[in-house]
């Protein structure tokens, strides 16, 4: 399959009072088209990071990128024309759908002028010139009766209710569901290839997340749009993706076509992921030990010290991908052939 | 209608502010052991003569009782008569406002054209050069006294370099009054000599008295685009691709400034306290040389007078920041 997104050893170094963590290790990731790829791992895995190194917005002052590369329809982003990335890349051909919608609205203006300056400069009607980046460039009259018209039905599209009237409003008078319907609606508006989705329903009401969880694949599929999701969720992730991604530490430790991750993970740490989710009538659970240092991370294969599996070869290198199924990777030395649920 | 709601609401709390202000002020001027009456009366008067001159302005009464009458003719716009010029106070004040508001307004004027800019820039290249010496000039800005300041720009611009006049508000004739600002007066009867003139003698003291309010407004501006950077919206506005300069003079910007206006209502506290020194600097006929030589002179009408008019500006000022708070953050539209 030719990849629309495909990162490869990317490593990210965060710059702290404690010294230099190394969020990143090295990490490999593709996103096919029209594919919804659910990045999942636990809080301080990275995802975030990853998210935002794809995006090319990670905090100036403290990320450091130390190697790899993000293709993207086959150019590498990092190595790309910083202004060109952000006038024809971010907000056009991948978008964004934030992980708190209750703050990722400016307060103090309308949903309508924040979803229009978008439009001004991330409509698929505006010119890709560049040119001008001044707050004073004209937003020509013809086209932003077009993008308006544009924005009203992709409102109707979320569910937003009198789309008209709710465009006069400010973001503090819709509720948190509403608000990421607007944030699905403006990630869709530029007819992007790729939305990057970062944990877009944490933040939400339980009853709530099923919903739009629904709504965003049913639009994302309708259009064609690829997704890359993350998520610390396995149920969320199963709720929505196609393939799923898991990481540890700063590593991606296995990635498979959805059915097979969630009825054959192999690797180690993957099966004991999905044992710890609790089920009516089991118990739950969890992972002895406790998440790695970044700063002073473990040799290898990051989950070692943790791992029934761990052998001397586990320490000294990390495994190479190794394809166990078509799609079904994952970069373990002791790679779990069996059910899930049947190593005990 | 709710901005509405919201003035007139205000506006009702203002009587009860004025009066306490009010009650302060005339205890605290009656209460001092000074005796304006006996230098009024002069050093060769008997007792007898001061007496009967205090019995004549009616300070022989109880307190209560002259605060009473004070309010009654106050209420009816007679701010009583100074007790050295035998004019009427409201005449005196009325007479010398126009000076004072545009030494203030130029001062506001330039501070926050300045200043916001600084604020923002010295948010953005945080730890720069401009920033630190941005630091300088505005921890300084807030430590130096302004009359020394107003003192020494008077020897360096006007006594050694000669660039502007050392003190006053114009040599030779003002504009023909319309407003008694000269500057719009002379910009408005088309007199552009005179206008230079008097933007030349407003250069000193204004600077005086804008730079402390200049420091505290970039200070606020820069803590405020420094905080706002963190916000999730201005992350969401990045992915998204937008140009760096509408994330930063529009939305960083317009959110910075909801907490920096209402500074603007506190700064005009500092510029109004700040006229009164620099008016006696500058030499500058405004109501703040007329409070210094009222207090020195015990003239309580003339003390009172001011005060009345200090705490309605300053009270008239606060509703305005209110009013344009809810302008500039619309989720302060339910009161």
């Amino acid at each position: 399959m030719t990849e629309l997104l495909s990162v490869r050893g990317l490593s990210v170094d965060f710059v702290t009072d404690g010294g230099v963590a190394q969020v990143l290790d090295g990490i490999n990731l593709d996103v096919g088209p029209g594919e919804v790829v659910g990045l999942v791992g636990e809080s301080g895995c990275g995802k975030t990071t990853l998210a935002r190194a794809i995006l090319g917005i990670l905090p100036t002052g403290a990320a450091r990128i130390r190697g790899g590369e993000v293709r993207f329809k086959g150019v590498d982003l990092l190595r790309e024309d910083p202004a060109a990335v952000n006038d024809r890349v971010r907000g056009r051909a991948i978008t964004f759908i934030p992980q708190d919608p209750y703050t990722s609205f400016s307060p103090v203006f309308p949903v309508q002028t924040q979803i229009m300056d978008l439009m001004k400069w991330k409509s698929p009607r505006a010119d890709n010139g560049g040119g001008a980046r001044s707050p004073f460039r004209r937003y020509p009259r013809e086209r932003w009766r077009a993008d308006r018209e544009a924005v009203l039905e992709t409102l109707r599209a979320v569910q937003i209710p009198e789309p008209t009237r709710a465009l006069r409003r400010l973001p503090h008078e819709f509720s948190g569901g509403q608000r990421q319907r607007l944030m699905i609606a403006m990630a869709l508006l530029p007819q992007p290839d790729l939305i990057i989705a970062d944990e877009p329903t944490t933040s939400l009401d339980v009853t709530i997340q099923a919903q739009i969880l629904r709504l965003l694949r049913a639009l994302v599929k309708q259009r064609g749009v690829s997704v890359l999701f993350t998520t610390h969720d396995l149920g969320t992730a199963h709720e929505i993706c196609d393939r799923v991604v898991v990481m540890y530490a700063g590593q991606e430790m296995e990635a498979a076509p959805a059915t097979a991750f969630f009825a054959r993970a192999a690797h180690p740490y993957t099966r004991r992921l999905l044992a710890s989710v609790p089920s009516p009538g089991g118990e739950i659970r969890d992972i002895p030990g406790e998440v790695p240092s970044l700063i002073a991370p473990p040799s290898g294969c990051r989950f070692h010290p943790r791992c029934d599996y761990a052998t001397a070869e586990c320490r000294e290198g990390r495994p190479a991908p190794r394809t166990l199924a078509p799609e079904h990777g994952v970069r373990c030395y002791h790679p779990v052939d069996a059910p899930i649920g049947a190593d005990g | 209608m709710r901005l509405l709601a919201l003035a007139l609401y205000r506006l009702v709390w203002f009587v009860p502010t004025l009066l306490g202000l009010l009650v302060v002020t005339f205890v605290i001027s009656r209460v001092i052991p000074a005796d304006p009456v006996a230098l009024v009366a002069g050093e060769t008067a008997t007792p007898a003569q001061v007496e009967a001159l205090r019995r004549e302005l009616g300070y022989d009464r109880p307190l209560p009782v002259q605060f009473v009458d004070y309010v009654a003719r106050l209420v009816r716009g007679d701010m009583g008569t100074s007790i050295f010029t035998r004019r009427p106070i409201a005449e005196d004040l009325a007479h010398r406002l126009p000076a004072t508001i545009e030494l203030t307004v130029v001062a506001m004027v330039v501070s926050v054209l300045v200043g916001i800019p600084l604020g923002v820039l010295s948010a953005l290249w945080r730890n720069s050069l401009l920033d630190h010496a941005l630091r300088v000039v505005t921890v300084s800005g807030l430590a130096i006294a302004s009359f020394w300041l107003g003192i020494m720009l008077q020897l360096l611009f006007a006594m050694r370099l000669g660039w502007t006049p050392l003190n006053g508000r114009l040599q030779g004739f003002p504009p023909r009054t319309i407003t008694g600002f000269y500057l719009l007066d002379a910009a408005l009867t088309g007199d552009w000599p005179t206008f230079g003139m008097a933007l030349l003698h407003l250069a000193l003291p204004a600077a005086t008295l804008a730079f402390p309010a200049l420091a505290t407004l970039v200070r606020f501006t820069r803590a405020g685009v420094l905080d706002v950077m963190q916000s999730n919206f201005v992350l969401y506005e990045r992915a998204m691709g937008l140009p760096r300069s509408v994330i930063v003079w529009k939305y960083m910007l317009r959110s910075a400034l909801t907490s920096t206006v209402t500074q603007i209502g506190l700064l005009f506290g500092i510029l109004l306290a700040g006229a009164v020194v620099t008016e006696a600097v500058f030499d500058w006929p405004g109501i703040g040389t007329y409070a210094v030589n009222s207090i020195l002179r015990s003239d309580y009408n003339a003390v009172m007078g001011f005060t009345v008019w200090a705490g309605t500006i300053f009270i008239v000022v606060n509703l305005l920041v209110d009013v344009a708070h809810t302008l500039v953050d619309p989720r302060e539209r339910t009161l």
